[in-house]
Formats: C-alpha cells, structure tokens, sequence
C-alpha cells in the first residue's frame, strides 16, 4: 500500500487548522491554549522570580523551567497521572529549544517557569507545547529574540508530509518516521530536532524543510494572536 | 497586625453587614459555567468554572479485575491534582495532603452516593469489570476547589458514553468521543452535591474564595443527594463547629445544592 491520499483530506504539505488563545489562566503571569488539529494543550508561565534554594541560582543568567504532563484524560488509555520518563524527557527537549531565545542574561538569580499540560493529544503534543509555551512567555512580558514556533514533519513510505496525526504515525504495512521540529526564525536555527523511523537522506532533508516551512507559517498566526490581543 | 489579620477582619466587617469580599450576598454561590467535551479521547469531559475558579475534569474507563470483597461491582479511582498553572505556590510534584483530602471527597461523595451504577459495570461477574477514573485537574485557584472538582466530576459523568467493547479477544476498541455507534451512557443514579462552607469568626460562607479559605478557622464539606440526604461530610481547619452551626450550614448546603444540580445538565 502506498499513502496516496491523507486520511483527512489534507495536501501532504498541509498543517491542520489551528487555534490559539493567550490570557487564559487568571493567576498565571503569561499563559495560552495552542490547538492543532486535535491535540490541544494549555501553557503557564510563573516568573521571572527569584530562585529557590540559593545554590540553583546562577550569576548573570536566569534559569528556565519546563513541566511537560499529560492529563490522564488526554489519551485512548487513561494515562498514569505519575510522571514517567517520557515526561521527564519531554520537558527537557521543550526547555532547550526555547532557552536561546529569551534574554535568560537578563535575570541574574531567577528562574522562569513554564507548565505545559496536553488536555487532548493526537500526535505533535511536544510541538505544540513548544508553541503554547512561546505564547505564554511572550503574554507574560518576558523578551525574546523569537517567537520558537514547533510542528512535527515526518514520512509515511515515501511520502514526506507535515503535521502528522495519531493515525498516520500508525499506517500499517508502512514505514513511518516522526520528526518533532522546533524553529527559530530569527536566528536561522533548528532548535528542537527529534526523529523515529526509517528514512531515507534525501527524505530526511525535505521532512526538515518541509516542518521549518510549517513553523514559519505557525509563527506568523502566533504574532496575529498576540497583537490582537496587545494593540 | 499581619495581612492576613486585616483580611480576616475585613470578610468579618462585610459579613456583619451581609455581604461578602467579592460582592456576593452573603450565603450566595459563585457563578458556574460548564464547557463540555475539552478532550475527545475521554469518555466524558469538562472545563468547570467556579466563579474564578478552574478545573478540568476527565472520566475514563479501563478493563479491570474486581477486588475480591466486590465481584459484583466496578472499581472506582478518584485522582485530583492542583497543577502547578493554578497558582504561584504551587510547584510540579506529587500531590499534598490537602489534595489528597481533596480527591478523597469527591470520591467518597461519587461513592456513597451510588452516583454511578457500579454493578452494571461488570463485564463478567468476579472476572471482568470496568475501573471507572475520574480525574480532576484545577488549573486555576480562587478557592474552593473540591466543590468546583465535584461539579466537575457529576458534569463530566452525566456526559459519559461507555466505550465499545469486544469481549472476544477482551479488548476495548473504540474509546472517548469516537464512539458514534453506541448510545450507550455511562449508568448514573445519583446526583451528589458537595457545598463546602468556611468558617470565618462567626460567620459561615459559602463557597468560599481564596482569601475566606485562607483565613477561615475551619471548613466543612457536606456532600448532599437529590433527596437533601447527606452522604458525606468532612471537616476541616484547626477549629471547629458547634451544633447550631452545623444546623445553620445544614441549611445552607441543602438550598445550594439544589441551585448547583440544576446547572449540571
């Protein structure tokens, strides 16, 4: 079998629609709800504030924090509300490729937290926390040299495709590979790079551009949502 | 005098005048709104607002085996966690006590109440059974936060569909809103209500906010069925009640609950 036709309908190159909101927690200093598709995931940012006990602080440098969790309702079989590795691991991937984006040597001794709960997930929930996340620092105040937008890329067989579903990652009799993305524009670098699968250089090479493509247009409707909500 | 103080003193001086810190009367609830259907992948689900107080709540069933003392009965697993979203204190990590309390509210309100049908959540009897899970996340705190996870829970349980079951190979095959199919709902009996009430000075709230939950000298959650019958209480908070009071909040717990139930649809 070859993946001719998406199963909803989408162009290969095609992101499915998204839907953003900032503001959305009352206690939080910057938060925001980023939905792709079906995965939909809730974003908070408490700080800058100093940091707590004293030997974690560094001079000159800010430190920033990343909680990943997934609701346990998130996903087809209720998930352990414990977090597992994959949780620690996650967090740690969404924190580095956001870190180089924000003024950290502004905030000498303190510490910026970010939480990033996945409500509903089908598939790019890393990608879209990295969004979720942007959104809130920036509704938050905190300087940035970017907005760090992210998606997933990958291939089903032969075909490279954007913004894979639950279902795609799960095409039978195929190899699939999974590229998680994360993109800052102004400095030109790819900040988030994960990948499974089975692929080839030349495909390897395209599902990247293809997934950098993606999270240009990401970041330009993140800008739209932000200055509505500021102007 | 500390802050704290002058707060207390303050919801004192607008209780002896009938009114409350947020402009409520005085044994008024906040206003509720419910979005359902937040995750598709649950088999019933809610973004419950209480006033400025927010939890999302999810139920979910999975294959299970009874306990031996219930052959006969599912298994109910009530989870609540405060994120750390809901507010500066909080910090990522395993639940404290006061969350654990929490949880154990709201599950034994679900529980006693009969609220859900757990004997027709067997699949085969002493073998078989479905493990009902209800998980309530707050991701914001403006206190209050068991009430707000027990309308959560009811809302979210009166949406629940059952998931399709092939009892073949023994395994679930459609789950949360991907079930089209069938009709049918999750079996629900009851409604229970938990009205908690905090003691401030000699004044009892309703449904109180952060601040009242901050400096109130005690709580008390009263867990009430649509008959008014009560099937839960628990009190908490360094000091305590006298029968008048209880009495009092009796009252008011009975009139609440039935303004709440008839916002859950």
């Amino acid at each position: 079998m070859v993946y001719k036709k998406r199963y909803d309908g989408r162009k290969f190159d095609e992101m499915r629609k998204m839907k953003m909101e900032v503001g959305v927690i009352d206690n939080a200093d910057g938060s925001a709800v980023f939905q792709i598709g079906n995965t939909k995931v809730i974003a908070g940012v408490y700080g800058p504030k100093i940091l707590h006990p004293q030997r974690l602080r560094q001079e000159g440098k800010g430190v920033l924090r990343v909680h990943y969790r997934m609701m346990p309702f998130s996903v087809s079989e209720r998930k352990n509300p414990r977090p597992g590795r994959r949780d620690i691991e996650l967090s740690k991937v969404i924190k580095e490729s956001l870190e180089s984006a924000i003024f950290l040597e502004n905030f000498g001794g303190s510490v910026i937290d970010i939480h990033v709960y996945v409500v509903q997930g089908d598939a790019g929930t890393r990608c879209a926390c990295v969004c979720a996340a942007s959104l809130a620092l920036a509704d938050a105040g905190i300087p940035m040299n970017d907005l760090v937008a992210g998606v997933a890329s990958g291939s089903v067989g032969e075909q490279v495709l954007l913004d894979l579903t639950y279902d795609e990652e799960h095409v039978e009799n195929e190899d699939v590979t999974d590229m998680a993305i994360a993109y800052n524009e102004n400095l030109d670098k790819v900040t988030l790079l994960q990948m499974d699968g089975n692929i080839s250089e030349k495909n390897m090479v395209k599902a990247l551009e293809l997934g950098i493509k993606g999270c240009n247009i990401i970041k330009k409707e993140m800008q739209k949502v932000l200055k509505k909500r500021y102007e | 005098m500390t802050l704290e103080n002058n707060i207390k003193k303050r919801i004192i001086e607008l209780a002896s005048e009938g009114k409350r810190i947020d402009g409520r009367k005085l044994e008024e609830t906040r206003k509720i709104e419910i979005i359902y259907d937040i995750s598709n992948q649950a088999e019933g689900s809610c973004h419950v607002k209480l006033g400025k107080t927010e939890v999302m709540v999810g139920v979910k069933l999975g294959l299970g085996e009874p306990y031996p003392d219930t052959p006969d009965a599912g298994n109910l697993i009530v989870n609540a966690e405060v994120t750390a979203l809901a507010g500066k204190e909080y910090e990522p990590g395993p639940p404290k006590e006061e969350v654990i309390t929490m949880a154990r509210v709201v599950d034994r309100g679900v529980r006693e109440s009969g609220c859900v049908d757990m004997k027709k959540l067997v699949i085969t009897k002493g073998e078989r059974i479905w493990t009902l899970f209800i998980d309530a996340y707050v991701i914001n705190d403006a206190g209050n936060l068991i009430d707000a996870s027990a309308i959560g829970a009811l809302a979210a349980l009166k949406k629940a569909m059952m998931p399709v079951y092939n009892k073949k190979d023994d395994k679930i095959e459609i789950t949360g809103n991907h079930v089209k199919m069938s009709t049918k709902k999750l079996p629900i009996a009851e409604e229970p209500i938990a009205i908690t009430i905090a003691k401030v000075g000699d004044y009892l709230l309703p449904d109180p906010t952060k601040e009242e939950n901050q400096v109130s000298d005690a709580t008390l959650t009263i867990t009430l069925n649509k008959k008014d019958k009560g099937v839960s209480l628990q009190k908490g908070g360094s000091e305590g009640f006298t029968k008048t009071e209880f009495e009092k909040a009796l009252k008011i717990a009975i009139k609440n609950s039935k303004d709440i139930r008839a916002q859950i649809k």
